[in-house]
Parts: C-alpha cells; structure tokens; sequence
C-alpha cells in the first residue's frame, strides 16, 4: 500500500504540545507519531497499528472520488440561530468559530463526483464542525443530495461522522431526524440506492435517522456506532461495559452493518458497490 | 438585543391569536387559558417558569398512555411482542374502538410505583419497543386502520443490551416505517417527548402537544452536562431550548396545543382525557378520505419543510 513510515524511537510517544491533549498526529492506539504528509500518504491510517485516523471532509472526498470530478452543491448554505441560543457562548459565535477552523461553511459537504467512473452522489459529515452534529442546514443539505441523486438517477454515497443532533437548535434539530429519513424514503421510491459509510464516530441523531437506512452499510474499523454513547450509558445504568461497546466490530457481530472495510478499501468496496446498483448500466 | 425579542413576541402574539382552537374544547376556559400563555410570553418566560412545565410534563401524577386508553377507547385489545423475541413493557400498542371506528394505537407507558417502574423502565423503549409499535403500524397499514400515538418517553433506553439490539436503527426504521404507511396518523404529545425515543414513533400526518408537555431534542439535564459542563443547569438548558408547546407550534414543529384542565392533567383525568379525545377526533377528521398516497407524500412535505432556513447568512 505505501512505503515504510518512520516509527523509529524517536517518534514515539511525542509529548502533548500544550500539556494537556495528545497531538492530533499521534496514535492514541501505538503512540506513534507522524508528519502531516505521513499521515496523508497513508489515507489517515497508522501504518504501525491500523488506527485510523479522523479523515476531514474534504480529505474524505479527495481519497473516494476520481480527481477533478467532484462538483460541490448548496455550499452557500449557513445556519442561523432560530432560538437565539446562548449556552456559555452564543451559537452565532460557535458557528463563525467553526467555520473559520474548517473551512466549511457547515458540517456536511454534498456535491456530484465519480468514483472510479461511477457517478454518484456525496454528502459527506466534518466532525471538526461543531461535533458533526446535524442541524437544519445539514438536515436541508442530506435531504438535497438525495433530491439530486434522484434527479440525475445516481447512487448516493454517505460518509457521516457526527455527535448527533445540534443542541443549540432544539427541537428544529430533532426535526432533521424525519426529515432525512422522508428524504431517503423519497429516494428509494424513485429506485434510488443509498450507500451508507459510518466512519467514527456516527451516534445518536445521526445513527438514528439517514445513516441507518443505507441499502447497504459499511463501516470503518473501530468507529464507534452508538445510539447512546458509552459515557452516559456507564452513568446512566452503572452497568460494565463490554471491551468494544458500539464499537463497529461488535455492530458487525450483532448484525447492523454489513461490512468493516478498512478505509484504503473504502474507495474500491464503493465503487464496486456502485456497479452492482447500476446493474451493468 | 431588546427590540427584537420585543418583535419577536409581538410575532409570537399575533400567531398565537390565530391559533386553531380545537373545536369542542370549552372555548371560554380555552381562551382564557391561552391569553394567560399569552401574558407569560409577553413577559418572557422566566427560566422558573418555563422549568415548571418541564416539572408538570414529568408529574408522577401525570396521566400515561394506558390511563388515556381506558378513557377515550373501547374493546381495546393490547398487543404483546415485536415477533422477534421480546415483550418491550415501555411501549404499548393495540387495537381499539374510537368514536365507533377501529384504530391502531401506539404509546409509551411509564409507572408509578417503583416495581412497576421497574418492569417498564421508566417508560424507556428498547429496540423491541419500537419492533412492536412497528409491528402494528404494519397492522394498521395491512387493514385501513388509523393510527395514534402517544408519546410520553424521556428517552430511547441508554444501555448495553439495548445498543447490541440495534436502538438506532429501530429508531430510524420506525420512522422510515411512518413515511411510508398510506393511513392517517396522528401524534400527541401528553408528557416528555424525548429526543429520538420521541421522534421514533412521531413521524405523523398531524402532530398535537398536550399545553404542559415538553417536546426536546436532549433532556435538560443531558444538554446542561454537555453545554454547561454542569447538569445541575438543567433549568438554564431548559430555558434556552424552549421545550414548551407554545414554543413549539411557534417554530411550527406542532399544529395544535391541546389544552388541560387546570392546574394540569394531573388535577382531573377525565377531563385530560376529554379535552385529548376532542383533539384526536378533529385532527382524524381532517384526513377523512384523503386517498393513502397523498397522505403520504403531504406527510413527507410536512417533515421535509419543518423549520426551513429561509435566508442564507
């Protein structure tokens, strides 16, 4: 798959930056530690343990689909702030914040793309915007990616990693729930497929509407799929939790996806996906 | 920062003024119960207040579903297991007579004394819960049947064994479930609306709150843990998420407030059950010979243009 990346002594366990947090580049699975263009050439993936590392959306496409193809719909979309929301800080203040940490202007990026010459659509989750989590526009940007792959009479490919519902909308936030599930009602009614790539972590909201309802489901290794996370069920129950609680192999295990693929398998499992859908069209 | 939730108000005013009065509700009662929610809106509800009707929709007094059921049906006939393998005690569902028709009902089912809280976990819905709600959807949908919901759940059952069983994906089936069915579906609300445990068995033609239940995304306390790093601040959570059905059929997630006899439908059960029997009854009405496809797709319309972003920033 790549050439060997230095794990060399040197590397390993490289102390926190500010103290407190691991740096984002080291594994919390072996402690090893990578450069940037490291961890790039290796799709995000630890070479030494097979960790796989948090992928951004834009990444996220640029590893699926063939280059140049993807074309990005509804990127002006922004959220407001229906309720006038202010926890410790207001809502506007968190959106602007992450906006300029991301780069986008929302937690999800849709467009058109082709993968290994399938077309399809994308609408793929950034965690790092605000949690992944869904609010209306993210709900308003599924819901259009499934109307345009209905339209153009593609597959819809989903990649969500996602806390779940946005708290700083309320109830409009629990509403995206029925409102990506009708829209991919509608799109399988127009015989539209759907492919479901649960990356870590897809929870709560997220795993309880869309992600889901994938005709086919396939998952990252070690994502964790959980309605509730494990935090909250140990709190909540007091109950021991399993080793790999929600994890993705124990989702397997108890069948609710169909597959873990590792992610420098993820582009060619989707595309031959793609082709059984097209039934040889 | 004043002026416009001045404007706000004043929206909210005018909206509420316009609200669809059910018929057969004591009208007087009814106007002057909601120029008194009028009033609390003009003043901007305090966080105490709105704390209380988080407070009402959880009263341990509080009528649940199976109370409503012996009020407003007839012959009902309870449904037991989701054919899979198991007996979910947290929800019930069954056949019954409404007002001379038979109906599928589904609901959640919390208890007052500690065993029986026990035996239906507090009114939290395992996958097998919502596997036996669907289940007779599918009846309802097999024989013409209506159906009603009744949601009162603080939440899909956090635990171990409910997650090996699939919780998220029950809860995104049941809802795909009620998208598709081609009968008519009417939600209400009568306590805690809680989050996806809600939504799972909410996705319907008409969706009413009773005037003191709450409907939320997150309980106050789990959002106050997370956004406050506090759950102690549950009341500030409430207060910022605005649970209360004013609110809610504001921001247009609800068509109806179903009003409650004073000071709650703790107070007096039959009337609770009168005034929701009332509500049901016009709501069903409203669908009367709507052919099974345009129910579903106005269905689907409805959820798809909920609380649409109508400017972009």
């Amino acid at each position: 798959m790549s050439e060997r990346i230095d794990v060399s002594i040197e590397h390993k366990h490289a102390p926190p930056e500010d103290g407190g947090r691991p740096h984002p580049n080291t594994c919390p699975g072996c402690g090893s530690h990578y450069r940037d263009d490291e961890l790039e050439a290796n799709l995000g993936v630890c070479p030494h343990c097979g960790h796989h590392f948090p992928v951004h959306a834009r990444d996220r496409i640029r590893q699926l689909s063939d280059e140049g193809t993807f074309e990005e719909e509804a990127a002006e979309l922004r959220s407001d702030d229906p309720l006038g929301f202010f926890d410790l800080r207001p809502y506007t203040e968190r959106l602007a914040e992450a906006e300029l940490s991301t780069g986008l202007g929302e937690a999800m990026v849709i467009g058109r793309a082709a993968i290994q010459e399938q077309p399809c659509a994308l609408a793929v989750m950034e965690f790092g915007f605000m949690g992944g989590s869904m609010g209306r526009i993210v709900g308003e940007k599924f819901a259009r990616a499934c109307e345009s792959a209905a339209e153009r009479g593609v597959p819809l490919v989903s990649v969500t990693a996602s806390g779940g519902a946005r708290m700083q909308e309320g109830i409009l936030s629990l509403m995206q729930l029925p409102k990506t599930v009708c829209a991919v009602e509608d799109l399988h009614d127009s015989g539209g497929t759907l492919i479901s790539v649960m990356a870590h972590p897809t929870t709560a909201g997220v795993l309880a509407s869309f992600a889901s309802l994938g005709d086919v489901i396939v998952a990252e290794p070690g994502a964790l799929l959980s309605f509730t996370g494990p935090r909250v069920v140990q709190q909540t129950t007091r109950e021991k939790l399993p080793e790999d609680f929600g994890r993705a192999e124990s989702n397997l295990r108890y069948g609710h996806v169909d597959a873990i693929v590792p992610r420098p398998e993820l582009r060619p499992t989707v595309a031959r996906l793609l082709r059984l859908f097209s039934n040889g069209a | 920062m004043a002026r416009e939730a001045e404007l706000r108000l004043r929206d909210q005013l005018s909206k509420l003024k316009s609200l669809p009065l059910l018929r057969g509700a004591r009208l007087e009662g009814d106007l002057e119960r909601l120029q008194r929610q009028l009033d609390h809106l003009v003043a901007e509800p305090t966080d105490d207040e709105i704390w209380h009707s988080v407070e009402l929709a959880r009263h341990e007094d509080r009528p649940y579903t199976l109370d409503y059921i012996e009020r407003i049906l007839e012959d009902w006939f309870e449904l037991h297991g989701d054919r899979h393998h198991g007996d979910d005690p947290a929800v019930v569902a069954g056949l019954g007579r409404f007002r001379g028709r038979t109906v599928v009902l589904v609901g959640n089912q919390k208890a007052r004394d500690t065993k029986e809280r026990l035996r239906r976990h507090y009114g939290m819905a395992y996958p097998e819960g919502f596997g036996k709600a669907m289940r007779a959807m599918e009846l309802a949908q097999r024989h013409g049947f209506p159906l009603i919901s009744l949601v009162d759940i603080p939440g899909a059952y956090p635990g171990v064994t409910a997650e090996q069983h699939g919780q998220g994906g029950a809860i995104a089936r049941s809802q795909a479930l009620m998208a598709r069915l081609r009968v008519p579906i009417v939600t209400c609300v009568i306590g805690e609306g809680g989050s996806g445990g809600a939504i799972a068995t909410a996705l319907a033609d008409r969706v009413l709150m009773q005037e003191n239940a709450i409907y939320t995304v997150i309980s106050p306390e789990g959002c106050a843990a997370i956004l406050w790093r506090d759950a102690g601040e549950a009341r500030k959570a409430a207060a910022a998420f605005k649970p209360d059905a004013a609110h809610c059929l504001e921001l247009g997630v609800i068509d109806a407030v179903v009003p409650e006899p004073e000071p709650g439908a703790h107070a007096d059960y039959d009337e609770a059950a009168r005034l929701l029997g009332e509500a049901l009854a016009e709501s069903l009405e409203i669908f009367e010979g709507v052919p099974g496809d345009d129910l579903c797709r106005q269905r689907r319309v409805r959820f798809r243009t909920i609380g649409q972003v109508s400017a972009t920033r």
